[in-house]
């Protein structure tokens, strides 16, 4: 009977039909550690972020609800708050832009087959591949008013640097300047990308009549859109996750001037133990990113070039 | 996807040399001159790059007086090699060091098996919910992480685990990160699918294809995340500073905080000298095996 079955061409759906839920249980067993990753340390803990977000919750004794009064707190009754916003914009403002612009005009230098490219590319590689504690460590040294290599090195033009990380002026600018030592990454990236633009684009250019500006401006930058707009989200992202450098290097300080809002969130957190406003705290941060990100997908329409169409 | 930037890469060279040859002699020359003056430009960048690391190297070696020394010796007046016994016995620097290799070999080992079995199943199986499921995944990489500190810090303390290495550890033993998923899935869907279709005919199992076929042929891509992972869990600040107490327990980024609320101000040789031996497995894998860096770069970047 089996036998007969098997060859039976009225059958065969139903084999195939087997196969298939089998491999639609594979699917499910290969999948298994992250989907019980999933719900355990991202969706569970989203939802119990949000049910605490609502309520007073300092560990010792159980959450307590207290509706919204959280988040009337946040926007009414807490300037830190609004420090802490304004510092992550201001680092923003200067470490995106200028990061992008770096990066993008290190990969392009690079990409006219410069001599000792692959050194160099090692070079600029090289302290991205150092992060955390010991950049900023090394950093609190260079910038050092008095001893470090910055000052020292403006000493030589006969100026007198600022305090950096002990002024309330110039701490961003300090954070800011530390970041483009670590472009390693995004430079990768658009070099990956440089070398993906077909030549005969450019050989079409040149054959009308296109100098080097036309060329970029007609080529390079269309082509590399896409890659742009990945990069940016992706600095987007991190900027508002800065944490270890001011925790270590300012703890926030001078007077607040460096109370980025990812170390706020740990000073409610794990400092004051406040779990229910860090978790308010925490989805303001995801909305503010979520609005952010889907602000620069919308313009993205307007200069991202999809060749052929929308990719994907 | 990686195949397709090489693939115009090498097509693009011959088209470039071509043009080289049928230029002359003025366009040739301005061409020389922009690429002379772009490695100028490039230099002087990568002199700017150094500039810390050497610095760092070289306060290493100093005298704790010559640290402070106006204008900057580049190059020790005494060459002080006693600082790195010095500063590596100040703390239990030794112990840091073991307790760190031991955390980011298991985090890195979890992070590469369990991601490239999920891996598999996006890149090679049908499953129902399967578009839906990759479209949660990724956008978990939107997700700031602070959004799930505070309940998953909840958890572990319920489940007894705080100052223990389980929290740092098995996180990554479920799926690691989205991104390596991504990156490996990425990976697998280049690999020809003829050898699969040729060893279910000699009915392999599944899991004997992905053993067999699938690990062996990515050992590039596996490399890419065994070395993205290493360089997230042996420079991870957070997870232990908000998980271990203990300080026999501490890892090296924070053994080296410990070092800095002592020291600051005061041993910078010390610490600095400490802060390479840090740095010095992360630069090692570094320059042993760079062409996975590009290639990771390639395979998430530019099709992102």
């Amino acid at each position: 009977m089996s036998a007969t079955s098997l060859t039976s061409p009225r059958d065969r759906p139903r084999r195939r039909s087997k196969l298939l839920i089998r491999e639609y249980i594979a699917f499910y067993l290969f999948a298994s550690p992250w989907l019980i990753g999933l719900l355990v340390f991202t969706i569970g803990p989203m939802v119990a972020s949000l049910y605490l977000s609502f309520t007073d919750y300092a560990v010792i004794a159980p959450p307590r609800w207290v509706g919204l009064e959280n988040y009337v707190h946040m926007f009414t009754d807490d300037p830190l708050v609004w420090q802490a916003l304004r510092v992550t914009t201001m680092y923003s403002l200067g470490a995106i832009p200028l990061t992008l612009i770096v990066s993008f005009l290190v990969a392009l230098l690079m990409h006219q087959r410069v001599y000792g490219v692959r050194v160099f590319r090692t070079i600029y590689y090289l302290p991205s591949v150092i992060a955390g504690v010991p950049v900023a460590l090394l950093w609190m040294w260079i910038l050092n008013p008095d001893f470090g290599l910055m000052n020292n090195f403006l000493r030589l033009f006969g100026v007198e640097g600022p305090k950096w990380l002990y002024s309330t002026t110039w701490v961003i600018p300090s954070f800011v300047l530390m970041s483009l030592w670590q472009i390693g990454v995004p430079m990768v990236v658009f070099l990956a990308g440089l070398q993906s633009i077909p030549m005969h684009l450019y050989e079409a250019a040149e054959i009308d009549g296109g100098g080097l500006w036309a060329k970029f401006r007609h080529v390079t930058l269309p082509m590399m859109s896409p890659v742009i707009l990945f990069v940016m989200i992706e600095l987007i992202i991190d900027s508002f996750q800065t944490f270890t450098p001011a925790f270590l290097m300012t703890n926030g300080g001078p007077a607040n001037a460096s109370l980025f809002y990812g170390l706020y969130l740990y000073n409610n957190a794990f400092k004051w133990f406040k779990m229910g406003y860090a978790s308010g705290l925490a989805w303001l941060m995801f909305l503010i990113i979520l609005l952010l990100t889907g602000l620069v997908f919308r313009s993205s329409i307007r200069w991202v070039y999809y060749e052929g169409g929308l990719r994907r | 996807m990686a195949t397709h930037g090489v693939d115009t890469r090498s097509t693009a060279s011959p088209g470039r040399t071509l043009l080289l040859r049928n230029t002359w002699g003025s366009k040739r020359f301005r061409q020389r001159a922009r690429i002379t003056l772009s490695t100028l430009v490039i230099l002087f960048g990568a002199l700017l790059m150094l500039a810390p690391l050497v610095w760092m190297v070289s306060t290493s070696l100093k005298d704790e007086g010559d640290v402070f020394l106006i204008p900057v010796q580049w190059i020790p007046k005494r060459i002080l090699w006693s600082n790195y016994p010095a500063a590596l016995t100040f703390v239990l620097y030794a112990r840091y060091f073991l307790n760190s290799v031991v955390v980011t070999g298991l985090a890195v080992l979890g992070t590469v098996l369990s991601s490239s079995l999920v891996a598999f199943a996006f890149a090679r199986l049908r499953g129902p919910g399967k578009n839906v499921l990759f479209i949660i995944l990724l956008s978990t990489l939107m997700l700031p992480g602070e959004v799930t500190l505070v309940p998953v810090y909840l958890l572990f303390r319920n489940l007894g685990w705080l100052d223990t290495y389980l929290p740092l550890i098995v996180p990554s033993w479920f799926g690691g990160s989205a991104f390596y998923i991504f990156l490996l899935r990425q990976f697998f869907l280049t690999l020809p699918t003829e050898l699969d279709d040729a060893a279910k005919i000699d009915g392999a199992s599944l899991f004997h294809i992905y053993t067999q076929i699938v690990m062996p042929l990515s050992k590039p891509a596996l490399a890419t995340v065994a070395i993205f992972s290493f360089f997230t869990h042996w420079n991870a600040f957070l997870p232990p500073l908000i998980y271990l107490n203990t300080s026999e327990k501490y890892t090296l980024p924070i053994g080296l905080r410990l070092y800095l609320s002592t020291l600051a101000n005061s041993h910078w040789n010390y610490l600095m000298a400490a802060t390479l031996v840090t740095i010095l497995p992360p630069l090692v894998l570094f320059f042993v095996s760079q062409r996975f860096f590009i290639q990771g770069a390639v395979l998430t970047g530019v099709k992102g």
